[in-house]
């Protein structure tokens, strides 16, 4: 594959901004834009995950629940945090505290923020996959709004494992991809220098998720990125959220519901298909 | 080898024979067909064609596809992609990495699915995620249970972001059999891994695997190129048994006389009027 160098450079521009150490983190988002934020934690069955952030907190006074990966700074913060990699206390205390907002009607705020979630043997042997998939599917039985921000790293299985929502952004210097670039390029043509091709063809910037149709909008930065100025990226982030919940409170729960379903059914579909499998369906129930 | 046995072996063409992967010692294809292709000498279970597994686990004739004629796709215009999908479908002769459709098992009306290693390495693109959630859509509407015998390298990387919503999309789609009240049983073969098992494989009501199936998180190529320490014992069938990610590990054998028994269990009420529902009020 061949592309154009500065298109490999702007793209690469993302990952490497989306990965900059002096980058807002879920936490920074947090104070800058929520009043009154409680962090709740654990999940009651294992451990508490400090790779995963849970709260309470007031958006303009309105009452939301918090969740979101967490990165650190420091040397001991980062270990503390685990680079932003989720276990499975992390997945299932945010999967806790989402049930807790949905129980008493308060809105889910989601950041992502991970290169990936934990897959060590430790990770493994309290089932670190059944984690992200119970989260992914009860996400879509949750009757209030939920708000997805990918702030950072949109690393893979780690991510979805609290992206499911009625609106899903991506700050401009993010990414979102189903495998890192340097481990798609190792993995794919056996050589990973080819991580700034892979990141192209991976499709991971914001523009091309929301022309796919996995986003449904970009939220801007300051020139240089969010780190530069990061109090007027929260104000964006803050706009965003403010919006997006104002339309979804106006939705009735069981149509919250079963628009998320139809949003992530099909997503990215060929057009035609669903109208198409929509008749293969309407035809079997008739039949019955 | 005895006497005997060497002395068949000289009798029989040389392609008719094949070697065990786990012990390498040389069996005799009609034979290791009859015991379903698990090893006479060492238990080994060999990874199955998907025709092969619907053979070994559904009444003879029973199996009917769905979605059959699904056309292939490549929402990301990835490099090289289009030219693989063909490719793979012309070795295959299957139209993606999963088969899925109706089969009785024991008498008993089911939805099967089944991944194609052979496609691919078995990943889930947009085609497989398709498949699976019609597959759950269907018997939900129809009232069936789903039987799906998972075997995956993970989410196909070209189709990347595609791929991985098909995580969340088969996940919502097994919740909507789930609601329908009916049971979804999921069978980890060699090998499931990645983004099949962060979503559908591991939302079985019931999981089952085969012994010695290879499974876990991080894919082995994953593993490989982080060079991550990861114990080779951690991603096994046997392991996710140890710490309760798994009901039972049934060898091939017991396969369907164990299938049989947790479908009859599931439905014997719904296919037949229960007697306390029957003419009350």
């Amino acid at each position: 594959m061949s592309y154009p160098a500065d298109h490999l450079e702007q793209v690469w521009q993302h990952v490497a901004l989306s990965r900059h150490e002096q980058r807002p983190y879920t936490l920074d988002y947090v104070q800058a834009i929520f009043e009154h934020f409680v962090e709740l934690h654990g999940d009651r069955r294992y451990g508490d995950d400090g790779a995963m952030v849970a709260g309470l907190g007031f958006l303009e006074g309105q009452p939301v629940a918090i969740v979101g990966h967490q990165k650190g700074r420091s040397l001991a913060e980062r270990q503390r945090r685990n680079f932003g990699m989720a276990r499975p206390e992390g997945y299932r205390k945010a999967l806790r505290v989402m049930r807790l907002a949905a129980n008493l009607g308060r809105p889910i705020i989601s950041f992502i923020d991970t290169p990936g979630a934990d897959c060590v043997a430790d990770a493994e042997s309290r089932g670190i996959s059944e984690a992200i998939a119970v989260n992914q599917q009860e996400m879509f039985g949750l009757p209030v709004p939920i708000v997805v921000v990918v702030i950072g790293e949109g690393g893979s299985g780690g991510a979805i494992g609290i992206g499911v929502g009625d609106r899903v952004f991506m700050m401009e210097n993010s990414y979102y991809s189903v495998i890192a670039p340097e481990s798609c390029a190792a993995i794919l043509w056996r050589d990973p220098n080819l991580k700034k091709e892979a990141a192209v063809a991976l499709k991971l910037s914001p523009e091309d998720a929301l022309a796919l149709g996995v986003i449904d909008g970009i939220i801007p930065e300051p020139p240089g990125g969010a780190h530069t100025a990061p109090a007027e990226a929260a104000r964006h982030v803050k706009q965003t959220l403010l919006t997006a919940l104002a339309e979804l409170s106006a939705v009735p729960p069981d149509v919250l519901v079963q628009a998320r379903y139809e949003k992530f059914r099909w997503m990215s579909s060929p057009a035609g298909m669903r109208e198409e499998w929509a008749a293969v369906l309407d035809n079997l129930a008739k039949r019955r | 080898m005895t006497e005997a046995e060497a002395k068949r072996m000289l009798e029989i063409p040389a392609e008719l024979w094949e070697e065990c992967p786990g012990c390498h010692q040389l069996l005799y294809g009609r034979e290791l067909e009859r015991s379903l292709r698990v090893c006479s000498k060492c238990g080994h279970h060999f990874r199955l064609s998907v025709w092969q597994r619907v053979n070994f686990t559904v009444d003879e004739g029973s199996f009917e596809e769905w979605d059959a004629d699904m056309p292939l796709y490549d929402p990301l215009s990835f490099p090289e992609y289009q030219e693989k999908l063909e490719a793979a479908r012309t070795k295959t002769g299957v139209n993606e990495a999963v088969l899925t459709g109706a089969a009785r098992i024991g008498g008993i009306a089911t939805g099967l699915g089944i991944m194609d290693l052979a496609f691919i390495g078995g990943s889930m693109g947009f085609v497989v995620g398709e498949k699976v959630a019609r597959l759950f859509e269907r018997c939900a509407l129809l009232h069936l249970p789903v039987v799906i015998f998972c075997a995956s390298g993970g989410a196909r990387m070209q189709e990347s972001l595609v791929s991985l919503m098909q995580m969340p999309k088969t996940a919502a789609a097994a919740r909507k059999l789930r609601e329908a009240r009916c049971l979804y049983v999921s069978v980890l073969t060699d090998p499931t891994y990645g983004g099949v098992t962060a979503s559908f494989a591991f939302l079985g009501d019931i999981i089952l695997a085969e012994p010695c199936a290879s499974m876990g998180f991080a894919g082995p190529r994953v593993v490989e190129v982080t060079k991550m320490r990861m114990p080779p014992e951690v991603q096994t069938a046997e392991f996710q048994y140890q710490h309760g990610m798994i009901d039972m590990i049934v060898p091939r054998q017991q396969l369907h006389e164990t299938l049989e028994v947790i479908l009859r269990w599931a439905t014997e009420h719904t296919s037949e009027a229960s007697p306390h529902q029957e003419g009350q009020p």
